[in-house]
């Protein structure tokens, strides 16, 4: 479904990243790990449009989105919820769900689709009129992830969902990731906290320094001595 | 002419003056709030449609087309604008649009200035009389120019119908999102080009609006007569809160009675009775001379206001500052 071919990307005199190539195959959950500044975010921004390669190339469906502008790879069906969530804070929840929905046409069938995300979070139907800025942490996290969602995806690129959230949260935002996949939905999902990406990824990619160190089956990886010691704190 | 009415009238010219400059300092707030460009350009926009309105009222047109033909060619102008100056160097610092800005200004009076050279056409120019636009509404002892209620009624109606649009449709929402997070925006799937192209649309044709009232005001026109609206619609902009639409309409309103507050005031004087307890204090502190300095005393008013709230009556803090 979604490709990465020898991926170089720069911010002016920094290699971000180095030639990365990656597969996402459809209905997969796949993960990058990495520490800080691998490159993990990156490679998620040059997906969604926001960066540009300097050279190698993105490939969806056959078809080539390096030159696209990122709203034309929203309508193809890619939508990105990035890092620190950025939702629109001086915007009403609803007014951010139905942003999230802005390229769909039909009023009813978004209407209808809020509802899901009103049932999928309830905090969000008792909020919905609330300015998102005024959010706790996990609720705004479920807003992001909604509003992502909102655009019904077939690939749904998550940046660090779990940022700065309580455990008992991380849990309930990781159950849900794990339903979205199970409704089919194709996840490419970059997170810090290695351990929950594996638990619940098919496959997983480690990078480092703007490269692929190592990938393979995620339940594989998981007992890597290499990612053991450096991700997984063993 | 008695208290109460000099009272009446002058709350009416405020009015008046504050509904221009809300209509001009929207068009400022809503380009600054999405490219944080202060575009100076604004104000002959107002000049470009006085002209356009001219052209019509000369070729004996009739109104509607008029002000159709006005508003059109002022927008198409501000999207031109847009597509040839400012997109070229978005992402650009800030200076350089800033420079831009004058560029485009400087362009749009030049090219009017010989246009009308090569037509013949004076300068300044005087702007041909519309009927509906002259002269007085009566209610009792009070008179009104009709030019007056005319610039309340266009600025509710217009701001009524922008207060609709940002919020009900999709186009709206997407630029006020636009406004709060550029790259949040596109992750939706907004198309900033179309945002970005529809503010400057938006502001062009509020500042048609208010080019034609301000022409029938001065009674003449000539290529240089933006200069002072965009500057007045900038500090209407800092007294409400740079980039808030909200603050751009308070602070239009403020300005105008400011404005109109500093020009009355002096003239109390004369026109208390004769043994009035404080006739001898504002005719001896309050002179009428002193309305020439009008402009000074808005400006004093204004750095005052500032140093208490830095960002306008209605601003919020800079994302920056939150963090």
């Amino acid at each position: 479904m979604l490709e990465l071919l020898n991926v170089e990307v720069s911010y002016g005199n920094i290699r971000a990243l180095q030639g990365v190539s990656l597969r996402v195959a459809d209905g997969e959950l796949v993960t990058l790990i990495g520490s800080n500044g691998a490159g993990k975010s990156t490679t998620l921004k040059t997906i969604s449009g926001l960066l540009r390669p300097k050279s190698g190339t993105v490939i969806y469906n056959e078809q080539a989105l390096d030159h696209l502008p990122p709203h034309l790879i929203v309508a193809l069906g890619i939508s990105h919820c990035p890092e620190g969530r950025r939702l629109f804070a001086q915007l009403s929840v609803a007014e951010n769900l139905r942003l999230g929905a802005v390229q769909r046409q039909d009023r009813a069938d978004v209407q209808r689709d809020i509802e899901r995300m009103y049932n999928l979070f309830p905090v969000l139907r008792q909020r919905h009129r609330q300015l998102a800025g005024t959010l706790s942490g996990g609720e705004q996290q479920m807003l992001a992830i909604s509003r992502a969602l909102m655009g019904r995806p077939k690939l749904l690129l998550l940046d660090e969902p779990s940022l700065g959230l309580a455990p008992l949260l991380v849990r309930a935002i990781f159950e849900t990731i794990r339903q979205l996949k199970n409704e089919g939905t194709t996840i490419l999902l970059v997170e810090q906290n290695a351990r929950l990406a594996l638990d619940i990824a098919d496959r997983a990619y480690v990078l480092e320094t703007g490269r692929v160190i190592l990938a393979g089956a995620a339940a594989d990886l998981k007992h890597d001595p290499q990612v053991e010691s450096t991700y997984l704190g063993m | 002419m008695s208290l109460d009415i000099y009272f009446v009238q002058q709350v009416v010219n405020a009015i008046s003056i504050g509904s221009l400059y809300a209509l001009m300092a929207v068009g400022l707030a809503m380009v600054f709030g999405i490219l944080r460009l202060i575009n100076f350009a604004h104000g002959d926009l107002m000049m470009v449609a006085a002209y356009f309105a001219v052209f019509g009222l000369i070729a004996k047109l009739p109104l509607p087309v008029v002000l159709l033909l006005m508003i059109a060619g002022t927008v198409l102008v501000g999207l031109i604008m847009e597509r040839v100056g400012y997109r070229s160097i978005r992402g650009a610092p800030d200076i350089a649009a800033l420079l831009t800005s004058f560029a485009i200004g400087q362009i749009l009076q030049n090219g009017t200035l010989l246009i009308t050279r090569l037509l013949n056409m004076r300068s300044p120019l005087p702007f041909p009389a519309i009927d509906i636009l002259s002269g007085v509404f009566t209610f009792g002892p009070i008179t009104v120019p009709k030019l007056n209620v005319f610039s309340l009624v266009a600025a509710i109606v217009l701001l009524g119908l922008l207060s609709w649009f940002v919020t009900r449709t999709n186009l709206g929402l997407s630029m006020r999102a636009a406004a709060e997070d550029l790259t949040a925006a596109q992750l939706m799937g907004i198309n900033i080009n179309r945002v970005i192209a529809t503010a400057f649309a938006i502001g062009s044709g509020l500042a048609a609006v208010a080019g034609l009232l301000f022409a029938v005001q001065a009674g003449q026109i000539n290529p240089y007569m933006g200069f002072s609206p965009v500057l007045k619609a900038f500090i209407a902009s800092v007294i409400g809160g740079f980039g808030s639409i909200e603050g751009a309409v308070v602070g239009g309103y403020v300005l105008g009675g400011l404005e109109v507050l500093l020009t009355a005031v002096p003239g109390l004087g004369d026109l208390l009775p004769a043994g009035a307890a404080l006739k001898p204090f504002f005719q001896e502190w309050l002179p009428n001379t002193l309305t020439s300095y009008r402009d000074a005393f808005v400006f004093i008013a204004l750095i005052l206001m500032l140093l208490v709230r830095p960002n306008g009556l209605l601003g919020k803090r800079e994302r920056e500052e939150m963090k």
